[in-house]
């Protein structure tokens, strides 16, 4: 009834030349109880935030440092040491999407609730729970103090943190394909592995590829973080170059991994077409 | 569907051709060498001995978790804050930075090609650099603090917000904006009246999104410096006090599933 009388009196006032438009929030209590509580916020928010105003004019010199160092970015002098980080990363890099891939499927089937009974669907539920909700970083911080610094405890983070995306995103496609398909594979008598070869794996697999390239590139920009943790990677050679204020190194290295970004992604958007 | 004759004359079905048959071997053969090379690039730079030592190592660092200190959870409170403070500025920041720019980057409202790509040039760069990235670079510049976390989230969201935001723009309705035009109305004005109203839901959608990824970027920033619980932890990890560690984790946990649902209800509600 209320919103009818509203648009009344907006009609009304129209006629006689006052146009408003529609608000975004229907209901004027929700849309000024948000306003008023997000201020709230904002005083408590920004009353809490220490700045240090004196060392954020000290370090005001740096930054302009470091925008000259990307203007002159220097790949020469570190070039064994970017070249030994950025060749861990790629090989990182592929590996752990890979074996990700490779360890998301089952999970991922298992995780569809229109194919895997109940039991099995809480179990790989939980795994990808637990693999999405941690940073990258912290599962890195956890592997390097079991299996040792170096590439191999950043391969096993990033294949870990794949198969939680990887899977998550493969259930929900499985849960709606087109179960007609699987109907009539199975009509014919069809196994199990039969079904999931014939009816499920055509319908999913073009999304997979699709889904597997855009996690190499992710990955691959995981993999120039984790190294901050000893993870290996380019990331470790970054954090130096940084803490050693070679600032010329570190544009560098950032102008490295923007352009790999890049063209990873002018690749994945080819192959994507190309599957579709 | 190729098919061949065989010596009695009846027709034989093959899925592919000879050539197709064998450019698919060679493409499995270069994949699986290039995985093996690089797994041997990897196992080159690894120490055996600590991986073979990795399960007792694991369950050693489970024991010492075991149980968890949950007095520490007391302290805990104002760095969970400062975290939620960081990744809300943060994205806050972040989205007025990005609504112009994904404006200029999307074909049909920015004012000129050379605009585009410089807008999707900044779009780019914030999108390949992570936030603990930007968050070692800020607390270089600013010194460590909660202001650096805000920045540095800030400066990642532009990327992921602006480019979300630039696609929305580029598939409205074209009707409503020329109408508008139709009327006589400045450029500014078909901005506003047939542009924004229809992207105005995806970018709710888009900013509570990012809010929620915020949080859980937002909990690591401390490892370098920049404020939130990151800084407990990385103390906590220094000091080998792993008990603490544990409640770190679950407080991480929680929080994250709290503002998962939240994000949820919320573009649930808008969409």
């Amino acid at each position: 009834m209320n919103t009818s009388a509203d648009t009344l009196a907006r009609q009304q006032a129209a006629r006689q030349g006052h146009w408003r438009r529609l608000p975004l929030i229907d209901n004027p209590r929700v849309r000024w109880g948000l306003v008023l509580g997000g201020v709230v916020y904002l005083v408590l928010a920004l009353a809490s935030v220490e700045v240090n105003w004196a060392r954020v004019a000290e370090g005001s010199g740096r930054a302009l440092n470091f925008l000259g160092a990307f203007l002159q970015p220097d790949f020469v002098s570190r070039q064994n040491d970017i070249m030994a980080g950025l060749m861990e990363s790629l090989t990182m890099t592929l590996t752990s999407t890979v074996i990700g891939v490779l360890l998301a499927i089952p999970v991922g089937l298992g995780a569809a609730r229109n194919i895997s009974p109940l039991p099995v669907y809480a179990v790989c539920r939980a795994i990808i729970a637990v693999s999405r909700t941690f940073q990258e970083i912290i599962i890195a911080i956890l592997f390097v103090v079991m299996f040792g610094f170096g590439p191999f405890a950043g391969m096993l983070t990033l294949a870990f943190a794949t198969i939680g995306f990887m899977a998550k995103l493969l259930a929900e496609d499985i849960e709606d394909l087109d179960w007609k398909q699987v109907e009539a594979v199975r009509a014919t008598g069809a196994s199990w592995w039969q079904t999931m070869n014939h009816a499920i794996q055509p319908q999913v697999m073009p999304r997979l590829i699709g889904l597997s390239m855009y996690r190499l590139d992710i990955n691959f920009r995981e993999s120039s973080v984790i190294g901050i943790v000893g993870a290996g990677g380019i990331g470790a050679t970054l954090n130096t170059s940084l803490s050693r204020y070679e600032y010329g190194t570190s544009a560098a290295i950032l102008l490295i991994i923007i352009a790999i970004v890049l063209m990873s992604e002018y690749a994945s958007s080819h192959v994507r077409r190309w599957t579709q | 569907m190729p098919v061949s004759t065989s010596s009695q004359g009846t027709p034989l079905w093959q899925r592919r051709t000879t050539r197709a048959q064998w450019l698919q071997y060679v493409a499995w053969l270069a994949g699986i060498s290039l995985f093996l090379l690089c797994w041997k690039v990897i196992s080159d730079n690894t120490m055996w001995v600590f991986v073979e030592d990795a399960g007792r190592q694991g369950s050693d660092l489970i024991s010492r978790m075991m149980p968890p200190r949950w007095e520490y959870a007391s302290v805990l409170w104002k760095p969970m804050w400062d975290t939620l403070n960081i990744a809300t500025l943060g994205t806050a920041l972040g989205i007025v930075m990005a609504f112009p720019v994904a404006f200029l980057a999307a074909r049909n409202t920015t004012p000129h090609p050379l605009v585009r790509s410089l807008a999707l040039t900044i779009i780019v760069s914030s999108r390949s650099i992570n936030s603990l990235i930007w968050a070692m670079l800020l607390v270089t510049i600013l010194g460590p603090g909660v202001l650096a976390g805000i920045i540095a989230i800030a400066l990642r969201s532009i990327g992921f917000v602006g480019k979300l935001l630039y696609e929305a723009i580029e598939e409205i309705h074209p009707t409503p904006v020329e109408a508008i035009s139709a009327t006589g109305a400045s450029r500014l004005q078909v901005m506003n009246y047939g542009v924004l109203p229809q992207i105005m839901p995806a970018f709710a959608g888009i900013s509570v999104y990012r809010w929620d990824i915020n949080i859980r970027e937002s909990t690591v920033l401390g490892l370098v410096g920049a404020g939130g619980i990151g800084l407990q932890l990385n103390a906590s990890i220094n000091s080998l006090a792993w008990n603490q560690v544990s409640v770190i984790f679950v407080m991480i946990f929680a929080t994250v599933l709290v503002s998962e649902w939240v994000s949820a209800r919320v573009r649930h509600a808008i969409i």
